[in-house]
């Protein structure tokens, strides 16, 4: 979502956006907090002629090696964030929204963070679902919605976790322990983290783990610009969260512990590292802090007052940026560097539990999951294993999906419908002939029974109408079965033709009427009737011809 | 004929234990399950053995819709899932669920503990009643079963009140529960999408009433309650625990802390400190304002209002008390309301409606002398206010939401008779929809017409849609398909399709027509002249001369050949399958009649 003001304000987007409300609110949040760092530290100038291809080659690594640089951007500004904003259409976990009547979206609990969403496309016969950054651990979001993905023809799968060697369960009593070591030795603990997300968990674990350890007296500071916001929002979310904390609402109790936290002074929240933060500011301590990158935010400030002592510890968690890049510009660091990544996205053995439960008859994913890491090219099973073979996509690549779409809905009117005359062709098979108005609107169809042929009126002019040119609009049946010569001769004899003659054919027979001077051609598949311009007879021929085949 | 049948229990014609039976496309649909304030003995919970005399109600019942926690709504709940039995679903949204155990345990401790009385439903069941209920998020599309599926919208009224969808097939009912169109100091105003139900089954309590703006109320209710305090009164506000509650004390602290009073307010206490932090949890179903700014300042933390014990109501001087229940009808408000009613410098408001049979419905229509338990008479001194505070739709606000909805009809429910009678009328006039308004027991039977869904193949929708779209088709189509049933699936396809799809071989029937026509030109000369005949009567028609000389209208082929005895003659041959049927007869019949006479 952090990339949504891009779309909806620069690109011509004039659609609507559809988020649950703990994305929008939350989201919101991120984004102001990036913007805030960002506008903290104004740049008068921005350059950008070192995008140029030539240029950009020259320059000294990492700049050299950077891929599409011409697509950065400026980071956008409040005022963008609050206009893409205004765009998103707000929806609930299994809401079905109808778009154009041609295809119902519905997003479904993901599990990974609050108001998380995996999505279903599907017409009345196909179904597409999307799923990304999904988790099956049990932390504060909804479970993940399983059942609901079954029968998809396309599952499109990407988020998966960053670091899938790493067990999140683990790493959290890594955490835990590092960061108690630390404190008891009197050094401070730096935490990297974004203000939303795993941080409700890891307070929660602190909140556990404060009083065996013997931390109760250690302050833990929370700061961000949006860190009270972000744990006041965290606790009016009950619908979105598990069960455990479900109940808890319902006593009516907060559902995250951090609440009793801050009730207790154990944890203090600061807008920044100003203002009231530097009168209360005691050592050591426990600082969560932005932005992970530590390349802006308050932690930059940390960085450089920590960094000296090898009391201190600075404990990565978030997965998204290398801690060795991130360290890069700080070195040399005499503060220990802990690197406990926690991503609660599914891994590869989850994936292919996932997958054989939800069987998609198709899978596809970003084409870097078909491989194993290039780090570790010999881990055969760091990568998605299904049958049949996963489609895989890169960027800006167009895929076609394999299906085929063959039906669409449309409704019967009731007065049709009890017009029609199914006659059973096989067993347990009927047919109908239906002859309808097609009414199409928004998408949805129609068939309302045919317009009663007005009735003939009396008059001149009405009978000249009849002798008009026929409407071949109304279209004839077409026609299936097969011709029994002998019955059909016996037939024609009962019907006053006394002179009829069979002759065999190669592919049939011919029956010849001689006085009318008509020649009737019967072969497996067609009938062929010749005559003088007889119209009587023809028509009395044909009715007879009908009798032995079946209309469609 | 498929049908829905709607059978009120409780709610017909009549304010309390709201239960109505919904049966739609085979489903049966329980909304509601509520208690009758103005009873106290078997008339108070709905009459459960309507729906079947002997069988087991889960048998009967697909599901139980509660729209809000009022006890109203959901006050018989556990004596009928629990005493009568029914193990089905329960559905209704979080904050119901939520707050719906409490009052139910409330109601349960007056009813046994302060009445005494005996076999009415225990703790135990109420918890064992809690564990069928299903919570729905707002808009969620819940799948009861394959067929029947529910959708709840915001209704406003209440924490936690939802409107329900019921939805089978292309039949759908949409019942209201009790909803305001108004947004209030901390609720926001139901909303429902154009959803075109089969029926709307909406609350009319205020049918008849029309209301003035909401400021004017509260102008009027503020400068009530701030005489009686300047003059040394005390103010009695009856309110349930939820909902009117959090508005008036919203209300009354920031008048308070705008006027710098010093007079207490007071709150009764257990349910609603408790009442104020469901509010807090779940301020996502409030207003916008209060949700905007709840990080900033959470509306429902009051300064100015403290908590109440019994023993203040007994102290000298002015005071304001919340006190529940709302309808003076037991509890604390009434207790109350006998210590104060002497006194003519004192004041009872009542905020809500009262049902028929409570003390406040009794001192609301004038009554000034009371009957009380052991033929005790109260004489009531204190001034009686009346205001509207009720968070249900007025009858503008009903209309509203029918004109919203577009309903094929509506019914009418949780009103009183004669109201009723007013507002069916006008609904009829305006909307020109049917409005029932059936008794208890009484069932209104809907015939319904659903069109039936089938499986259209695309390639015979889009190329018929094609033809659509040429301008030339302005006049109705007619689309030619064949329906193939095959055990309880439906697909419309092309009739050469079907055929393909049955493994039938399509016979062709072929006519050959021989025409003689007295010209003695060249047959190519003839071609050419029928040609020009067809081309110019034929003009909607594809008439074509092709290179081998025969000539083409449609399908139809026509040769011209020579006649093997008479020169002077040629023979036309015109050939055309059974599915030009009539053109080419038409054709034949045309060419008997001869050509025009060459303009040479």
């Amino acid at each position: 979502m952090m990339a949504l003001p891009y779309i909806t304000e620069h690109t011509g987007f004039t659609g609507t956006v559809y988020a649950t409300e703990p994305t929008v609110q939350i989201g919101r949040l991120l984004m102001e907090e990036l913007v805030n760092f960002i506008e903290r530290v104004p740049k008068a100038q921005s350059a950008s002629l070192w995008k140029n291809k030539d240029i950009q080659r020259l320059l000294p690594s990492p700049l050299k090696d950077a891929v599409e640089v011409s697509t950065w951007r400026r980071c956008y500004t409040m005022q963008e964030v609050n206009s893409a904003l205004s765009k998103i259409q707000l929806v609930g976990y299994s809401q079905k929204i109808e778009l154009f009547g041609a295809v119902q979206v519905t997003p479904l609990s993901s599990g990974y963070a609050l108001g998380s969403s995996n999505w279903i496309i599907q017409s009345h016969y196909e179904k597409v679902s999307y799923v990304s950054g999904s988790s099956l651990l049990t932390t504060h979001p909804q479970p993940m919605d399983q059942a609901s993905l079954k029968n998809s023809d396309v599952l499109v799968l990407t988020g998966l976790t960053q670091i899938p060697t790493a067990n999140p369960d683990g790493m959290v009593g890594e955490f835990c322990s590092n960061l108690a070591l630390t404190v008891r030795n009197g050094g401070n603990v730096l935490v990297p983290c974004y203000p939303s997300g795993v941080i409700y968990d890891l307070l929660e674990c602190l909140y556990q783990y404060i009083d065996s350890a013997g931390l109760s007296n250690i302050p833990f500071y929370f700061i961000s610009p949006v860190a009270n916001s972000s744990l006041e929002f965290s606790q009016i979310f009950a619908e979105w969260l598990c069960h455990n904390k479900q109940t808890k609402v319902y006593l009516p109790e907060p559902p995250f512990p951090h609440a009793e936290l801050i009730q207790t002074n154990k944890l203090r929240h600061y807008p920044s590292i100003h203002g009231d933060f530097s009168n209360d500011f005691r050592q050591p301590c426990v600082v969560f802090t932005g932005h992970p990158s530590l390349r802006f935010g308050d932690v930059v400030h940390f960085m450089e007052l920590w960094g000296k002592s090898s009391l201190n510890t600075v404990i990565f968690t978030e997965p998204d940026f290398s801690y060795l890049e991130a360290l890069a510009p700080y070195q040399p660091l005499a503060m220990k560097c802990i690197y406990c990544p926690i991503d609660t996205r599914l891994n590869f053995i989850q994936v292919s539990k996932l997958l054989k439960e939800v069987q998609p008859l198709h899978v596809v994913c970003p084409e870097q999951y078909t491989q194993p890491p290039p780090a570790q090219s010999h881990r055969m099973d760091l990568m998605i294993d299904c049958q049949p073979p996963a489609m895989s996509y890169r960027r800006a690549e167009v895929l076609a999906l394999p299906f085929k779409r063959l039906f669409e809905k449309i409704e019967i009117m009731p007065e049709l419908a009890d017009s029609l005359v199914p006659m059973e062709i096989k067993p347990g098979i009927s047919l109908a002939t239906v002859s309808a108005v097609l009414h199409t609107k928004d998408n949805k169809h129609v068939l309302q029974p045919p317009p009663r042929p007005a009735p003939p009126t009396s008059g001149k002019k009405r009978k000249r109408a009849s002798e008009d040119i026929p409407d071949c609009k109304v279209l004839k049946p077409l026609l299936s079965g097969s011709i029994p010569v002998e019955q059909f001769v016996q037939t024609l004899e009962k019907h006053g033709f006394s002179d009829v003659k069979v002759e065999d054919t190669a592919k049939g027979h011919i029956v010849l009427l001689q006085e009318a001077e008509t020649l009737i051609q019967i072969e497996e598949d067609s009938t062929h009737i010749i005559c003088d311009n007889d119209e009587m007879l023809r028509v009395r021929l044909r009715d007879l011809v009908l009798k032995f085949l079946q209309k469609f | 004929m498929p049908e829905i049948r709607v059978t009120p229990l409780g709610a017909g014609q009549d304010v309390g234990r709201s239960c109505i039976l919904v049966s739609i496309g085979g489903k049966n649909v329980m909304l509601d399950c509520g208690m009758h304030m103005g009873f106290n003995d078997d008339r108070r919970f709905p009459d459960f053995s309507y729906i079947t005399r002997n069988g087991r109600l889960t048998d009967f019942l697909d599901c139980v819709i509660i729209s809000h926690f009022h006890l109203d709504h959901c006050g018989a709940l556990p004596y009928f899932s629990e005493m009568v039995g029914y193990d089905g679903p329960i559905y209704m949204t979080h904050p119901t669920q939520a707050i719906c155990p409490i009052l139910l345990e409330d109601y349960r401790k007056i009813a046994v503990d302060k009445k005494g009385e005996a076999n009415f439903f225990t703790s135990q069941m109420i918890k064992d009643c809690m564990k069928k209920v299903v919570a729905v998020h707002l808009h969620q599309t819940v799948q009861v079963d394959d067929e029947l599926e529910i959708k709840a919208y915001y209704a406003g009224h209440v924490l936690g009140a939802a409107m329900f969808q019921i939805k089978v097939g292309s039949e759908s009912v949409v019942y209201t529960g009790d909803y305001n169109m108004t947004p209030d100091r901390h609720l926001g105003a139901a909303w429902i999408d154009k959803c075109r139900p089969n029926l709307l089954i909406t609350e009319s309590t205020y049918a008849t009433t029309i209301r003035d703006s909401k400021r004017c109320r509260e102008r009027d209710f503020l400068k009530k309650v701030h005489e009686t305090v300047e003059r040394g009164g005390k103010v009695l506000i009856p309110v349930f625990a939820l909902g009117r509650a959090q508005e008036l004390c919203i209300l009354l602290e920031t008048f308070w802390e705008r006027v710098n009073l010093k007079a207490p307010i007071y709150f009764s206490t257990g349910l609603t400190e408790k009442a104020n932090h469901y509010y807090k949890l779940f301020i996502t179903w409030t207003n916008q304002k209060i949700r905007k700014t709840f990080v900033q300042r959470n509306m429902f933390e009051f300064k100015h209002i403290k908590a109440f014990d019994r023993a203040f109501a007994d102290n000298p001087g002015p005071m304001v008390v919340f006190a529940t229940p709302g309808m003076l009808h037991a509890g604390q408000s009434l207790q109350i309301f006998r210590k104060w009613a002497g006194n003519e410098k004192n004041m009872v408001i009542m905020p809500g409606y009262c049902v028929q049979g409570t003390v406040g419905h009794k001192i609301l229509s004038g009554q000034r002398k009371l009957e009380m338990e052991g033929r005790q008479v109260l004489e009531v001194k204190m001034q009686v206010e009346y205001m509207s505070f009720s968070a249900h739709a007025d009858a503008k606000g009903i209309m509203q939401l029918v004109g919203q909805a577009e309903p094929e009809s509506v019914l009418l429910v949780h009103g009183e008779a004669k109201k009723m009678e007013f507002l069916k009328q006008k609904i009829e006039q305006e909307f020109r929809v049917n409005c029932y308004m059936p008794a208890n027991g009484e069932t209104v039977t809907l015939p319904t017409s659903p069109s039936i869904p089938v499986g259209i193949s695309l390639g015979l929708l889009k190329r018929e849609m094609a033809q659509g779209l040429l301008p030339s088709a302005k006049k109705p189509r007619l689309l030619h398909g064949t329906l193939i049933m095959k055990d309880s699936s439906f697909q419309l396809v092309s009739s050469e399709q079907a055929l393909k799809e049955l493994g039938l071989a399509e016979h062709q029937l072929r006519f050959t027509c021989r025409v003689h026509l007295h010209d003695s030109r060249k047959e190519q000369e003839t071609a050419a002249r029928v040609y020009s005949h067809l081309k110019s009567i034929l003009k909607d028609h594809c008439v074509q001369h092709l290179p081998d000389g025969s000539v083409t209208v449609e399908s139809i082929l026509i040769q011209a050949a020579a006649h093997s005895e008479d020169p002077g003659t040629k023979v036309l041959l015109v050939s055309w399958t059974y599915q030009d049927e009539e053109l080419g007869s038409y054709l034949t019949s045309l060419l008997k009649k001869g050509l025009p006479q060459a303009p040479s």
